[in-house]
């Protein structure tokens, strides 16, 4: 760990996209959107919506609105930048690494907003491919956030169980999963089970 | 105007010119106090003067303080002399063995909660925690249940350093004594910014530190009465009496010295002048921003601080935009602490999640003046309304 000595907290990238935020929400410009997903907790201290608009696949405008710190302010508006005229299969596949790239760095506490952005991207992908009766492939489906405190998904449960998980606290060890509110922890252990079950049928096959 | 405004004083002060003046005449003498020739009596004159007037602040008996590095080892000297197994020694006063219980309030600072959980979590002793109102004042009747013939310590502080809440240490010492506790106060907050006396308290120790009133950082102060259970938290040297082992620190004692004489001479009128200017800058912001609330307690809050919630905005992105306009606060937001949780203190006082993570604190020092409050007024309504358009919550 190194100590920050510059004088702003955070990168001159994020307090520019702090001080000038791309891409707003405003009430009077009246956007149309052909899909939202919101993500996150005021319990957190951060919660996200983000607005799309598409044609032929990809992303022609988006909007979004923030309630949270610095760094979930500059990480939606940086998202909102990246995601425009990207096709929906790439949007759906931004991390939150490229989000932190993007920013040039955020303190590790504060990389659970960024995560926040492309989950609430990835909502609204969602909610345009339900709109419009699109079902998509299993291996292309969204991830699902189960701890909305933390932003962990499904194919993060899914991976913490491939890497070993087996318990509610290892799984915790890995994720952060559940440590806010623990309201999630019943769902995500029912995955995990569902995940375990998964893997442990591959590797029954590979032996067969 | 290119100004900068400092209204973050609960955290640290700036050091007043007169301090700067005595500590750096006093880094000349570099005497040892505790060497018997003319350059150590130098330095220990300067230290005893300096001793004299913190006892004059507390109203107090000089041979009752020893000076320690700060707050948060004096509230750890109190604590840690109430843990089982401390062997006797020369300058150890045990405390009672068939009391092991610590009783502490829900919105004492880290320095007192972390301590007591480490007590308990090596020792396998209880800790209590006393419930607060919604304003942070002290539930009496609450402590009166959680004190027993098992408490050892009790330990409140005076002020609150979030919300600036004022607590009846007297009621309190009164409860504790009763059932035969001992009782400490965190007084660091209060020291200087209100009268204070330990007799009228009733308490048996009290915590300062001298970087809340504008003093340096590193030198702080633990009063205690005479015959008090004690043991030493820094081993190696008969310094302090024997209660604090370590070369003396002479000139940040003379500066903390310095720093209460100051204190003290101007208590009365800079505490009305204090509360005149947090009292505008409340109802200049309450005029000015809608959805807003007051935390804490209106008759019983220290004269500099002034703790409020804003809806629908959380606290680090205010503090921030404040920052970018040179105008120093501190939140309760989780987002500032580095920990997912807000305030500690406001959730006690029963503030939802959203309140806690949008509140503010302003506190105001020797430094505040008429135009800081107003450059803060002209500000915060602008930021507050563009950091609302952004937010979900409306």
């Amino acid at each position: 760990m190194s100590e920050n000595t510059s004088s702003w907290v955070y990168s001159e990238r994020v307090k520019e996209h702090f001080m000038n935020p791309r891409n707003v929400l405003r009430d009077e410009e009246n956007f149309q959107d052909d899909g939202r997903g919101t993500v996150g907790s005021i319990q957190c201290g951060d919660e996200m919506l983000v607005l799309i608009q598409v044609r032929d696949g990809r992303i022609t405008d988006c909007r979004w609105r923030t309630y949270g710190c610095a760094s979930a302010i500059a990480s939606t508006s940086a998202l909102s930048e990246m995601v425009k005229g990207m096709s929906l299969d790439d949007a759906a596949r931004i991390t939150p690494k490229q989000i932190l790239n993007y920013l040039h760095g955020l303190p590790d506490s504060k990389v659970h907003c960024s995560v926040l952005g492309d989950k609430a991207l990835r909502a609204a992908i969602e909610d345009y491919y339900q709109r419009n009766g699109i079902v998509i492939e299993q291996q292309e489906r969204p991830a699902k956030i189960i701890c909305e405190c933390i932003g962990v998904t499904d194919q993060d449960i899914m991976s913490a169980a491939k890497d070993g998980a087996v318990t509610w606290n290892e799984l915790q060890q890995k994720t952060k999963i559940g440590t806010v509110c623990g309201k999630c922890k019943t769902h995500a252990m029912e995955i995990l089970d569902e995940s375990l079950f998964e893997i442990h049928h591959e590797t029954l096959k590979m032996h067969d | 105007m290119n100004q900068r405004v400092y209204l973050d004083n609960n955290a640290t002060t700036p050091l007043d010119p007169a301090v700067i003046s005595a500590f750096s005449e006093a880094l000349t003498l570099f005497g040892n106090p505790s060497s018997m020739h003319s350059f150590g009596r130098e330095a220990a004159s300067l230290v005893a003067d300096a001793r004299n007037e913190a006892a004059a602040i507390l109203g107090a008996t000089p041979g009752e303080i020893i000076f320690t590095s700060g707050g948060t080892e004096s509230n750890n000297t109190v604590l840690s002399s109430f843990a089982p197994g401390i062997p006797a020694g020369d300058s150890v006063i045990l405390p009672p063995p068939d009391r092991s219980e610590l009783v502490v309030s829900a919105i004492e600072h880290p320095a007192i909660l972390e301590t007591a959980f480490a007590l308990r979590d090596r020792y396998g002793i209880t800790v209590h925690l006393a419930p607060v109102d919604t304003t942070g004042r002290i539930d009496l009747e609450a402590l009166t249940h959680l004190v027993s013939e098992k408490t050892a310590l009790v330990s409140i502080m005076l002020a609150n350093n979030e919300i600036g809440t004022i607590q009846d240490l007297a009621a309190i010492s009164a409860i504790a004594h009763k059932a035969g506790a001992f009782v400490h106060t965190d007084a660091v907050q209060a020291v200087g910014k209100i009268p204070l006396d330990v007799a009228a308290l009733g308490v048996d120790y009290l915590s300062a530190s001298a970087h809340k009133i504008h003093g340096p950082k590193g030198i702080g102060l633990l009063w205690m009465r005479r015959g008090v259970p004690f043991a030493p938290f820094m081993h190696g040297g008969h310094q302090e009496y024997g209660r604090r082992a370590g070369t003396v620190n002479a000139p940040a004692i003379a500066a903390f010295g310095t720093a209460c004489r100051i204190s003290r001479e101007q208590l009365g009128p800079e505490a009305a002048r204090l509360a005149g200017l947090r009292d505008r800058l409340r109802a200049g912001i309450e005029e000015r921003i809608s959805d807003t609330s007051v935390n804490g307690n209106r008759e019983f809050c220290l004269p500099n601080t002034l703790n409020m919630s804003f809806r629908a905005a959380e606290g680090e992105s205010t503090l921030l935009y404040l920052d970018l306009e040179n105008i120093a606060v501190s939140t309760g937001s989780a987002c500032a602490s580095g920990s997912l949780e807000p305030s500690h203190v406001l959730l006690a006082c029963g503030l939802t999640a959203e309140l806690a993570h949008g509140s503010i604190r302003f506190s105001l020092g020797r430094t505040t003046t008429d135009e800081d409050i107003d450059y803060v007024l002209e500000k915060l309504p602008p930021i507050m309304a563009r950091i609302r358009s952004m937010s979900t919550l409306r």
